[in-house]
């Protein structure tokens, strides 16, 4: 089976539970339902060889509804073909069923998305923070999360501050000092 | 003998009094530690590997006595802080500064280190002098080499005016005071 034909015998077995699919410069992308997700990625990697899950990433539409959608990049090893699958997750639901044990690869990439999103994934064996502390409170990617940070105290593990933004992300102060001047290495030797 | 009063206030005529010298105590403790200086290397970003060629035979820190890189906080004068620190790192930086024995002074090495650098955002500490006592700060992303041991200088010449004794021992030195009124 070659990779379009493989792609066109995932579109007609499940014709009804594809919402949508794109072309785009040769990578074809599916939305699926979230509780079709568990059957659709089963059957990718059994019967259509989607053996390497490469990521998983969330997105924040913030205002939109259903505000978050998560993303698999998979890839089939033996047929070189790539496949991208979307399903939307609202804020109140907040939760999708793992694929963890269908690409273990899945088990840390969901961590990081419950970490930095605060989407929980069912069925996960162990969803725990991998980035921030256990104890943090905040979502930091989420979209309402300021870039400063918010203050948060965790005694004997960690504690944050608003970092000062200076009216921007990246602003400096233009300087008229030379570099002879503002470069230590540039002083003679004072000892 | 080497010439020790070249570089301390010390009287010495060695026709007259052979091995003896005379300069201040202080002046010979902070002689000591100055040049003897072990880092503890604290490295957490690409200013590390700047750390690293400093400590190399091309930069070579032993010129300045501090090549003894220790990574047992217990054996270590100064800690170099090189990098960012991130806040899930903060405490447990503090925490190794903590468990270094007394006299202990500490260099901000880096823009990130100093004052979190072009990190403005929710992770990364705001600058190590939040949580540590920093001696002498190092501009540059990452710092040269030079730029390294030009702030090992600093530092030794900031010892070099410590009043040590009094430091470690205030009631003997309260007690001589008296003693010499």
């Amino acid at each position: 089976m070659t990779g379009p034909e493989l792609l066109a015998s995932l579109g007609k077995l499940f014709g009804a539970k594809l919402q949508n699919k794109t072309e785009f410069r040769g990578e074809t992308t599916y939305t699926i339902l979230p509780t079709d997700l568990r059957e659709v990625a089963k059957f990718c990697r059994d019967e259509l060889s989607f053996d390497y899950l490469i990521d998983i990433t969330s997105i924040d539409n913030f205002g939109e509804e259903p505000r978050f959608e998560i993303v698999y990049e998979l890839y089939s090893m033996t047929l070189a073909v790539h496949l991208r699958l979307k399903l939307r997750v609202s804020e109140e639901e907040g939760a999708v069923d793992t694929v963890s044990d269908i690409w273990p690869t899945a088990n840390w990439h969901e961590r990081e998305i419950y970490d930095m999103m605060g989407i929980k994934f069912n069925g996960h064996p162990d969803l725990r923070r991998i980035l921030m502390w256990d104890g943090y409170p905040f979502f930091p990617l989420r979209k309402e999360f300021p870039l400063e940070g918010l203050p948060s105290e965790m005694p004997d593990v960690a504690f944050t501050k608003s970092a000062p933004l200076e009216g921007g992300p990246f602003v400096t102060q233009p300087s008229t000092a030379t570099a002879k001047d503002r470069e230590p290495r540039a002083h003679p030797p004072e000892l | 003998m080497f010439a020790v009063s070249e570089i301390l206030p010390a009287a010495y005529d060695s026709k007259i009094e052979g091995n003896v010298i005379f300069t201040r105590f202080d002046a010979a403790l902070n002689w000591v530690r100055k040049n003897s200086l072990w880092p503890m290397p604290m490295g957490l970003a690409c200013c590390a590997i700047e750390l690293m060629a400093t400590a190399a035979s091309r930069f070579d820190i032993a010129r300045f006595g501090a090549e003894v890189m220790r990574f047992s906080p217990r054996q270590c004068d100064v800690m170099i802080v090189a990098g960012t620190v991130t806040y899930k790192m903060a405490l447990a930086v503090k925490r190794i500064y903590e468990q270094m024995p007394e006299p202990k002074w500490v260099i901000a090495m880096g823009a990130c280190a100093s004052t979190g650098g072009m990190y403005r955002s929710y992770a990364v500490l705001q600058g190590i002098d939040q949580l540590l006592p920093v001696d002498v700060y190092i501009s540059g992303c990452p710092p040269r080499p030079e730029a390294l041991l030009a702030g090992l200088m600093k530092l030794q010449e900031k010892i070099s005016g410590e009043k040590s004794l009094a430091a470690q021992k205030p009631e003997l030195t309260k007690k001589l005071n008296e003693l010499l009124a």
